[in-house]
């Protein structure tokens, strides 16, 4: 019973605080938009900018400055009007396609899209060879054995013969 | 047939080798910037305290070539190329322009200049940042080199070294300057 509870107790005390631990989060409350809409756009769009102080975190990650300062500007453009596309375009026009996490599909990046299904193309013929290459190696290898081999196998079965005659 | 695919390896090995050998100069960390060759923003920035001209895009299309220096006082590499801003702005004979970038206390700027020695034709505070974003600013320093018609034409990221003021922006300013 003492034991059950230590053990209880012991994982208690490892999952608590790990449980009780919010996670972080890089938005300020003095950020956040009073129009749950607004605010909700401004954090989709947040997710999709990188943050070109720490790179591979979004604006909506990251605690640098920049990325405040651009969560702040995504908000202004939302209330001034514009639509998603326009508060990305925006920020693209500063600072390039580079701050898209998500890259898009143009004529630059086809290479970059194309690779992934390029490589599984690619690896599946490599399968498919090998597999028929072994197919073909292995009925070759049964069908015919080297004179040796043959001269050898006559030998042993010659000489089994022979015993089972003897005897 | 054995031949060509034992190859590959060797093959692919070698154009791996390549990429890697005509990337191994380049920092990944600078952001090639989209606003090469085109017009500077509009942007017009109140002066420092205690001075009487800020800084504005009129200033960069006067009809000679310019260059734009983002700086900092808290910004510790902003220090380190200081000594060589103050000797471009001696050597090239252009205007060097100073963008104060996000400074807690306006008074920082000014301290940090009558400390360091201020090599600037005319400074613009941008306390809130937001021309520094407009220029594509991600980290401080960062140096433009503007034509005479306000276009942007080079951007270097980082502190400007010994190295990149004698191979690259001066040659740059002296091609720009025809």
């Amino acid at each position: 019973m003492i034991r059950r509870f230590k053990l209880v107790f012991g994982a208690l005390a490892i999952l608590l605080p790990v449980m009780a631990s919010s996670p972080a989060f890089a938005v300020n409350p003095d950020e956040m938009l009073s129009n749950p809409v607004l605010e909700e756009r401004a954090r989709e769009i947040s997710k999709e900018l990188r943050c070109l102080v720490c790179q591979n975190q979004s604006i909506d990650d990251s605690d640098a400055e920049l990325a405040r300062d651009l969560r702040v500007l995504v908000r202004e453009r939302l209330i001034a009007g514009d639509d998603n596309e326009e508060v990305i375009d925006y920020i693209v026009a500063r600072y390039g396609d580079y701050v898209l996490l998500n890259p898009p599909l143009k004529p630059e990046t086809y290479i970059l899209w194309a690779s992934p299904v390029v490589l599984v193309l690619l690896a599946m013929l490599a399968v498919f060879a090998f597999y028929r290459r072994k197919k073909r190696d292995g009925s070759t290898a049964s069908a015919s054995l080297s004179k040796d081999e043959q001269a050898r196998l006559d030998e042993l079965l010659g000489t089994s013969k022979d015993i089972g005659k003897s005897e | 047939m054995r031949f060509s695919i034992a190859v590959i390896p060797l093959v692919l090995f070698a154009a791996l080798a390549g990429v890697f050998l005509l990337n191994i100069d380049k920092d990944a960390s600078v952001v090639p910037s989209v606003l090469i060759d085109k017009p500077a923003p509009e942007f017009s920035l109140p002066p420092l305290p205690g001075r009487d001209h800020g800084l504005s895009r009129a200033d960069l299309t006067k009809g000679n070539v310019s260059v734009l220096n983002v700086f900092a006082s808290w910004c510790i590499p902003c220090r380190a190329e200081h000594p060589l801003i103050k000797r471009l702005s001696r050597e090239a004979s252009v205007p060097v322009y100073g963008l104060n970038y996000k400074e807690k206390d306006p008074q920082d700027g000014v301290k940090w200049l009558d400390e360091l020695g201020d090599p600037y034709a005319a400074v613009g505070m941008d306390i809130s940042g937001r021309t520094g974003i407009d220029f594509g600013v991600y980290g401080v320093p960062e140096t433009f080199i503007i034509d005479g018609n306000g276009q942007i034409r080079y951007k270097h990221v980082g502190p400007v070294t010994v190295e990149v003021l004698e191979k690259v922006l001066m040659p740059k300013i002296e091609e720009l300057k025809g």
